[in-house]
């Protein structure tokens, strides 16, 4: 069993024939992917933190999954709560523990400690506590431990050099039992467990914290240590609510994701052709800016519309408006979101940001999309959160990463300020966009107008053009937007602009007719003049001939004349 | 809590002398014949017999042989004393080789016409 016990973190790429360390899952989502498989089998975990940030759900959840969903029973010792009180406090994590405890895959063990009750004479040690424990662990034969903050020993027991010694017996014993121990501490002054009962445990140590930043709570976790195998060493959020715990995972190490080729349309047929290839990426995350009232919803809505038509799920996070109201507003642009809904290919998830940290809003759409499976995500807007740029960087990120690697198209939007191109969160995050659409506003003459532009969109072929739009009773309509000498003109000033044009093209237009009919007219006279002259000349050529034969005939006469005179004198004869 | 089985108790050691009033119910938890346990039972016979005597039963409970007997009263340290009799429940960890406290902590000591 124990041959090459492991001394350097194991990396996946080794040779099989090396002996890993063998794990337990804890089947809580995040934590698992953290710990490259759940915790060390057969030796003991210390899990500590602060009062209240979730060190007994942790524990039980532990317990829990292992009973349900791996086939291993377990034993909950608890030195604070009564079996009855654990029972309903994780009941509203959706456990139902007296059910596994009447079906023996679960015991638990309440161990009251009351000082007050106890007198001290002469020397003991902690045997019943193994013994009952041992009981326990026999008698259902289990698999998994929990201590509950075991330290609660300290406060009923005075000798705490007895204490110390019979703690470390009690760890070593339950590494040869071979069962997987969770063991509670609370968090002490400098040190991570109040009696420093780590040092014992020294195997895997998590750190729970619960930590206000700003009147918001997020829930953190780091592994601190975490002998023989790699583990993630950042601070995850997690969250716990009735659905149980998740932990939110790990950024993916590298860009490894394969991506899509295919387009999925954005519902706009006009800025499908504007993007060049049909719609966006499956999978690429894509970010529409703009001031307020321009349409980002709007957009977000055709492209949700769209995706639910050629019948993929979607799941839809609403921070600003309640799903009642976004669905109505949709309504009055012809988008009907309703029937989706209906249908169950849309679910909305609606929250205000300032009800948790941003991080745990991660947490909890992670868990979503794990539940829901969508194909499409809109988170709207993402500039409600307000926080530090790299944390809302490093959360975006991670968000992003679990959309790419499940091949989920996702759609964020953000609201930008008047006059600024970028704001801090945008710039923060339009590195993670592989497709970036602004919405503006354009004043001029009295009124403003809507232009949209590509501002980037990643391995495409995309048209650079400004382009107005309309949002109509059906939807969103792309207007060719006026680009003139003088600039981009848009509504009003468009409408003119393409009068004055219409104007002039007709002038131009009247010109050339004038011409050409001038043209005509002049080849016309002079084509009547040429057939003038060749008509004169005509008749001058019959002149001639007749002048040539009435002298010919004169001739002809004056020779018979001559003829005939002669013959009269005599002169011939 | 726990059902009374006279089989659990170890005969050879119950020492069964009723009293009417105020009879001493005590149950001693030890976990196998370690030096520990030895001494806490030749102490605690010691003891009653010096200040109990004709009103104590005493039972000793091995949890090595019966460890479903440790949750029941609440047991974590061995030895520990636990007095059944008279209410309320009390208890006393450790070898029992401080007299004084043993006293103590049954209530003895308090008690006004008990001589030393």
């Amino acid at each position: 069993m124990n041959r090459g016990k492991p001394r350097s973190a194991h990396r996946p790429d080794k040779p099989p024939e090396i002996r890993k360390l063998d794990k337990t899952p804890t089947g809580i989502g995040g934590l698992d992917d953290i710990t490259l498989g759940g915790l060390p089998t057969g030796r003991p975990t210390l899990i500590c933190g602060a009062a209240g940030c979730g060190k007994t759900l942790f524990a039980m959840t532990f317990l829990v999954n292992g009973a349900t969903r791996f086939g291993e029973h377990g034993v909950f010792m608890s030195f604070e709560e009564r079996e009855i009180d654990l029972a309903a406090n994780v009941a509203s994590l959706g456990y139902d523990v007296e059910a596994l405890v009447a079906a023996k895959k679960i015991a638990i063990d309440h161990v009251r400690i009351e000082s007050s009750e106890i007198e001290q004479s002469g020397e003991y040690d902690l045997e019943g506590l193994f013994v009952r424990l041992g009981y326990a662990i026999d008698t259902i034969g289990a698999k998994r431990v929990v201590l509950d903050t075991v330290e609660a020993l300290f406060a009923g027991l005075s000798d705490t050099a007895v204490l110390r010694a019979e703690l470390r017996r009690l760890f070593a014993w339950l590494k040869d039992k071979g069962v997987t121990a969770v063991i509670t501490g609370e968090r002490g002054e400098g040190q991570l467990t109040r009696y420093g009962i780590e040092e014992y445990v020294s195997d895997c140590v998590i750190l729970l914290d619960n930590r206000v930043q700003e009147q918001v709570t997020t829930r953190r976790l780091r592994v601190v240590k975490y002998r023989g195998s790699a583990h993630g060493t950042n601070e995850y959020p997690f969250l716990i609510d009735d659905l149980g715990i998740s932990v939110l995972p790990i950024t993916s190490a590298g860009l490894g994701h394969t991506i899509s080729q295919e387009a999925v349309p954005t519902g706009v047929p006009d800025l499908d052709a504007m993007l060049g290839h049909g719609g966006y990426y499956r999978g690429s995350s894509v970010l529409i800016s703009g001031l307020a009232g321009t349409g980002k919803s709007t957009f977000a809505a055709a492209f949700v519309d769209a995706a639910c038509v050629r019948g993929e799920k979607c799941l839809y996070f609403a921070f600003e408006e309640s799903p009642d109201q976004v669905v109505r507003n949709m309504r009055s642009v012809g988008i009907d979101l309703k029937r989706h809904l209906d249908s169950g290919l849309l679910r909305f998830e609606a929250a205000r940001p300032s009800l948790y940290g941003f991080e745990m809003h991660l947490a909890r759409m992670n868990r979503d999309i794990e539940q829901f499976q969508p194909a499409v995500i809109v988170v709207d807007p993402i500039s409600a959160f307000r926080g530090p740029s790299t944390e809302i960087h490093a959360t975006l990120v991670r968000l992003a990463d679990i959309c790419k690697t499940k091949g989920i198209t996702a759609f964020f939007t953000s609201l930008s300020s008047a006059g600024d191109l970028m704001d801090d969160s945008e710039r923060s995050v339009s590195s993670l966009m592989d497709t970036w659409i602004s919405l503006q506003d354009l004043e001029a003459n009295g009124e403003r107008n809507r232009v949209l532009y590509l501002l980037k969109s990643r391995g495409m072929n995309h048209s650079n053009q400004l382009r107005e739009y309309r949002l109509t009773d059906h939807g969103i309509a792309l207007i060719e937007a006026y680009v003139g000498p003088d600039g981009v003109l848009t509504g009003a000033a468009r409408q003119v602009q393409e009068a004055r044009e219409r104007e002039s093209a007709v002038v131009r237009q009247q010109t050339t007719d004038r011409r050409r009919r001038e043209v005509a007219r002049k080849r016309a006279a002079l084509e009547r003049q040429i057939s003038e002259m060749r008509a004169e000349i005509e008749a001058e050529a019959d002149e001639v001939t007749k002048l040539i034969e009435q002298e010919d005939a004169r001739e002809t006469a004056m020779n018979s004349d001559r003829t005939a005179m002669a013959v009269s004198r005599g002169a011939q004869r | 809590m726990i059902e009374k089985d006279d089989s659990m108790t170890m005969p050879a050691l119950s020492i069964e002398k009723d009293g009417p009033s105020d009879h001493y119910n005590l149950r001693l938890y030890v976990a196998g014949q370690t030096p520990k346990s030895l001494a806490a039972i030749a102490n605690l016979k010691r003891v009653c017999e010096e200040h109990l005597a004709g009103r104590y039963t005493i039972e000793v409970v091995d949890l090595l042989i019966t460890p479903q007997l440790a949750a029941g009263d609440q047991i974590v340290a061995v030895p520990t004393l636990v007095r059944r009799l008279p209410p309320p429940l009390k208890r006393i960890i450790g070898n029992l080789s401080d007299t004084e406290r043993v006293l103590v902590g049954l209530d003895i000591r308090a008690r006004p016409p008990v001589s030393p």
